[in-house]
């Protein structure tokens, strides 16, 4: 490996890492790897090509359209029984293997550590499966007696013709509870994205609106795109209930159904998860008038800017103060751990490929350790998350894009919150931005490499080139990445731990970093005599 | 509680699988390709299956399990994934250069009817795949069977691809082996090394998913089966398989094409199972046994009657595959435990008819189910009815275990939460020696943490 190259006047300039990954692939592979690997440059508006096929062949990351939808969306709500329609192995790997943490009150519902499938057979394949899938809810209503059962279509359901939202309302009609299905066969788009969008979609359709709780709190929101790996949503809340903003409902972690159903009583929706939440964000304002901005809670800093903008929207002294209140308290604990660790991760290198919005906001949790952040890219991500939304409007919309339905909205005269249109457009005129999001690019330093899915022979290459001190990714890049003797941060599953979300996250984040950025292990990883001349060997006893 | 849902009464179920004890055929497939020496697995269908197989095998061994994908859109769902399949065999050859691409189908690409062999065949006839490089395939429709399933399919296809007869005779023993760890795999080649058998191991995973660190990675590390390997399976004096249901369709397929007999024997799991291994492998090899193997057998025997008092009676309920769960069952019984409860979910009407020789009147309570609806849910219930005193079975076993307060021990796949497994075997004379000292810990973990302070004690 090459030895470690001088940063110290800002980041190499990478092509000729970028020629060498693509020297290796068949010319029209190169041409279109080519483009999803941007020099960034923080200045310029540069196009990356994102959110299309991955090339069969290519050892990716990417999962498929049902994992975006049962796994992602869905996956973490606890009030409701997740029925996989089709061979069981799909119900199988989305069994508990997110983490998605839940507080369960006393006499509550929760069926996450439960798996649910039809486990379709061949003869259901070649006679359909409509039946099974029937006889199946009833079971599970029979079984479990639950409020809401989602129906989740796996690749063969859709080709051989089983109808899911058929069967849904027949056994709504039956049983007299809410019962909704998805299409999200697997192929369905190119990645977990397309089954974000069907999921937002299926929840917007059926849940959303469906009960008019009256008013808790004075001020009531929402957040969306958190999903409580290994408890961040726990450390939100809590912050929220202390300054006094009632969290009616996240989408979703920690999170049931039934609070999704009055989700549209907030005042505001704040999302974290840009890529895979913001269709709900937008279908509620325009039906319901519910104004939407980006948040980051991932970051101290970034948690005290998002507190702070939540206590500007509502321009309450009260809250304010209560805010920077807590602000105040928490940055100093946070402070007291980052001046211990932050000497000895100063100017160390991270690369992240992950998710649609964590290889970005953790930039800014590296950023506070002074960790610079060499390369990154997302999995399943669309343009608009790496330069910003906006180039939503020139995003060309392809095959693959069209096929998912993009619902036709209409305004709810009788929820319609004109007041907070006012209120939106009040603040904007004073420079308060919705519907913010600038995507990762802007925020990435000039000469950093900016990759889209990125792929198993490009990894091999980042790490030669850059040998960075820590790589994040998930589960299946961790151990080829540690092959190397460079240490992986899982940041799906946070490797078991966490949370990293909020002021005492960022604090589990610092003291993780010290272990895996200071650890010795890997110095012995070489034999010592593998280091040394080699010893003759003999055949006397004496010599 | 953790599944506050499951309830002492059993209504039955046709349709719906709560908890399965099984998973899909693809990984399966997957996990045979890696025991391989320069395989790269394929899987052609949508991404997020190679996805799953490859989180699922990585969790569990927690090393790098590397396999590429057809990547299906709606359109290849459409008009079938030939170009996909030319494509990721073009891309695979160019930039990854493995020796041997095994491709393994999905219920996608079944269910709209592509043909694997045609398809390759097409490559092949287009000058896609390399001199001197292979492309395999195995049918693992998803539908069917189980993972198990998977495995024995893709075993069979690279058996049926590879062995080869000819004139010359070989002195070594084929063994084909059901679906193991790879700490298993090397204690089969170390007790055929004991007993001066030469053997060819298919597949043989050990060096592939326990490699050491050594701060660099290769993608093709040095274990597996190699291709001379087997080549030269056609020409061994026998096959010895183990596992009817991971092993036995390779074996069939061996002796149909090599004429290469073989016997078919249970996964050697506890002593009795062993013994008829060792017996096998003897028979095979045209060897006697030698006194370190009895020495072996010995050591196991006296821990199992220097501990005897602490398996007696005791009620088991016990869940995986086939294969290792007969074995199981059986060492189990030759302890004087009681396997009360046994669920797989991997069909097959062998299970009742082996259970019952296993079991004949030894336990009379023993329910045991397998196939469609034998799920964890339903082994749940029945400990409802009536508690156990051990849980055997893969990681999410934990579950029940701790709603129920049972000791639990870790068997099967997967298992993601300890670690061990990869490197220290269940199977042989040694591995039984590993399964009482993980029955003898959680059993004895339960009786310190739970004993009155007057009888606790210090020596057991």
């Amino acid at each position: 490996m090459p030895n470690k190259k001088d940063y110290t006047n800002g980041l190499p300039d990478p092509s000729q890492l970028k020629e060498e990954m693509l020297a290796k692939y068949p010319r029209k592979v190169a041409k279109k790897r080519s483009k999803a690997m941007v020099i960034n440059d923080p200045e310029e508006n540069q196009e990356i090509a994102a959110n299309i096929r991955t090339i069969p062949g290519i050892i990716t990351q990417r999962g498929c359209t049902y994992a975006g939808c049962k796994g992602v969306v869905l996956g973490p709500t606890r009030d409701i029984i997740n029925l996989v329609h089709g061979p069981i192995g799909c119900s199988f790997y989305a069994w508990l293997t997110r983490r998605n943490q839940t507080r369960v009150p006393e006499g509550g519902d929760n069926f996450i550590t439960y798996s649910f499938s039809t486990d379709m057979q061949d003869e259901n394949i070649v006679f359909g499966g409509e039946k099974k899938l029937k006889e199946a809810i009833r079971e599970a209503f029979d079984i479990f007696n639950p409020s809401s059962i989602g129906i989740f279509s796996t690749c063969p359901v859709g080709l051989i013709g089983d109808d899911v939202h058929a069967v849904a309302r027949e056994m709504k009609e039956e049983l007299g509870i809410n019962i909704f299905g998805f299409s999200c066969e697997g192929y369905r788009g190119v990645s977990q994205s397309a089954g974000h969008h069907i999921a937002n979609n299926g929840v917007f359709k059926n849940v959303v609106g469906n009960n008019d709780r009256p008013r808790k709190g004075k001020f009531q929101v929402n957040l969306l795109g958190e999903y409580n790996i290994g408890g961040d949503a726990f450390e939100i809340e809590a912050l929220f209930e202390e300054v006094g903003v009632e969290l009616l409902s996240t989408f979703s972690g920690n999170s049931t159904i039934e609070s999704m159903e009055y989700s549209h009583t907030a005042d505001l929706n704040m999302v974290m998860c840009h890529r895979s939440i913001n269709y709900i964000a937008e279908m509620m304002e325009e039906k319901y008038g519910i104004p939407w901005f980006k948040v980051n809670f991932i970051g101290a800093e970034s948690t005290a800017k998002s507190l702070r903008k939540m206590a500007d929207y509502f321009g309450d002294k009260e809250l304010s103060a209560k805010v920077e209140e807590v602000i105040a308290r928490e940055m100093a604990k946070v402070k007291a751990v980052a001046d211990v660790v932050k000497p000895k991760t100063e100017g160390k290198l991270a690369m992240m490929f992950v998710g649609g919005s964590r290889a970005h906001h953790y930039q800014d949790l590296f950023t506070e350790l002074g960790v610079k952040t060499v390369s990154a890219g997302y999995e399943f991500a669309h343009r608009d998350d790496y330069e910003g939304r906006e180039v939503i409007p020139n995003i060309k919309i392809d095959a693959d894009t069209r096929n998912i339905e993009d619902l036709v909205v209409e305004k709810d005269e009788a929820h319609f919150r004109d007041d907070l249109v006012e209120k939106k457009a009040k603040l904007e005129e004073s420079g308060y931005q919705f519907k913010d999001y600038k995507g990762m690019m802007p925020d990435m330093k000039k000469n950093s490499l900016v990759i889209d899915d990125v792929n198993h022979w490009e990894t091999e290459k980042l790490i030669e080139f850059y040998k960075p001190d820590v790589f994040c990714a998930g589960i299946k890049e961790k151990y080829v990445v540690q092959k190397y003797g460079v240490p992986l941060k899982q940041l799906h599953s946070y490797d078991y731990g966490g949370p990293y979300a909020a002021f005492g996250g960022a604090i589990n984040f610092y003291t993780e970093m010290e272990r895996m950025l200071g650890t010795k292990i890997w110095k012995l990883v070489d034999a010592p005599w593998k280091l040394e001349p080699e010893i003759v060997g003999s055949v006397t006893v004496d010599a | 509680m953790l599944l506050r849902h499951t309830t002492k009464e059993v209504k039955e179920r046709k349709a719906l699988t709560v908890n399965p004890a099984k998973t899909c055929q693809p990984v399966g497939a997957m996990y045979a390709a890696l025991g391989v020496h320069g395989c790269l697995p394929h899987s052609h269908g949508s991404q997020g299956c190679c996805s799953y197989h490859r989180s699922a095998l990585t969790r569990h061994y927690k090393e790098p399990v590397m396999a590429a994908t057809s990547s299906f859109t709606e359109g290849s769902s459409v008009f079938g994934g030939q170009a996909n399949l030319l494509q990721a065999i073009d891309n695979i050859f160019g930039i990854y250069e493995p020796q041997i691409i095994a491709v393994h189908s999905t219920c996608l690409s079944e269910t709209i009817g592509d043909d694997l062999g045609q398809i390759v065949g097409k490559a092949k006839d287009d000058g896609r795949i390399p001199e001197g490089k292979h492309v395999v395939q195995a049918s693992t429709p998803s539908y069917v069977g189980s993972h198990v399933t998977g495995y024995a399919n893709m075993l069979e296809a690279f058996v049926k691809y590879f062995a080869f007869k000819t004139d010359e005779k070989l002195r070594q023993v084929n063994l084909l082996s059901g679906w193991v760890e790879p700490s298993d795999m090397r204690e089969l080649k170390r007790l055929a090394g004991l007993m001066d058998v030469k053997t060819v191991l298919l597949p043989d995973t050990s060096d592939v998913v326990d490699t050491p660190m050594t701060g660099k990675y290769q993608m093709y590390p040095k274990g597996g089966t190699t291709i001379d390997e087997m080549v030269s399976m056609g020409n061994s004096m026998g096959t010895v398989a183990l596992g009817e249901w991971g092993a036995k369709s390779a074996a069939i397929a061996l002796d149909n094409k090599c004429k290469v007999p073989f016997s078919m024997n249970d996964v050697p799991v506890g002593i009795s199972a062993t013994d008829r291994f060792i017996q096998a492998l003897s028979t095979a090899g045209k060897v006697s046994i030698p006194e370190i193997i009895s020495e072996e057998r010995g050591r196991l025997m006296d821990m199992m009657t220097d501990m005897h008092q602490y398996f007696y009676g005791k009620r088991v309920a016990l869940f995986g595959d086939p294969d290792t769960l007969l074995p199981l069952t059986e060492f189990l019984l030759d302890l004087d435990m009681k396997p009360v409860y046994i669920v797989s979910g991997t069909p097959g009407k062998r299970f009742t008819q082996r259970m019952e020789e296993i079991l004949g009147d030894k336990v009379s309570e023993t329910k045991f189910k397998n196939g469609p609806n034998a799920d964890m849910f339903l082994l749940h219930q029945w400990i409802k009815e009536e508690p156990v005193d051990l849980l055997i079975g893969n990681t999410y076993g934990k579950y029940i275990a701790r709603d129920e307060n049972i000791p639990f021990v870790r068997m099967g796949f997967p298992i993601i939460d300890r670690v061990g497994h990869s490197y220290f075997p269940t199977v042989g004379y040694q591995g039984g020696l590993r399964i009482l000292e993980k029955i003898l810990g959680a059993i004895m973990d339960k009786i310190d943490a739970t004993a009155p302070e007057e009888s606790f004690e210090l020596v057991m």
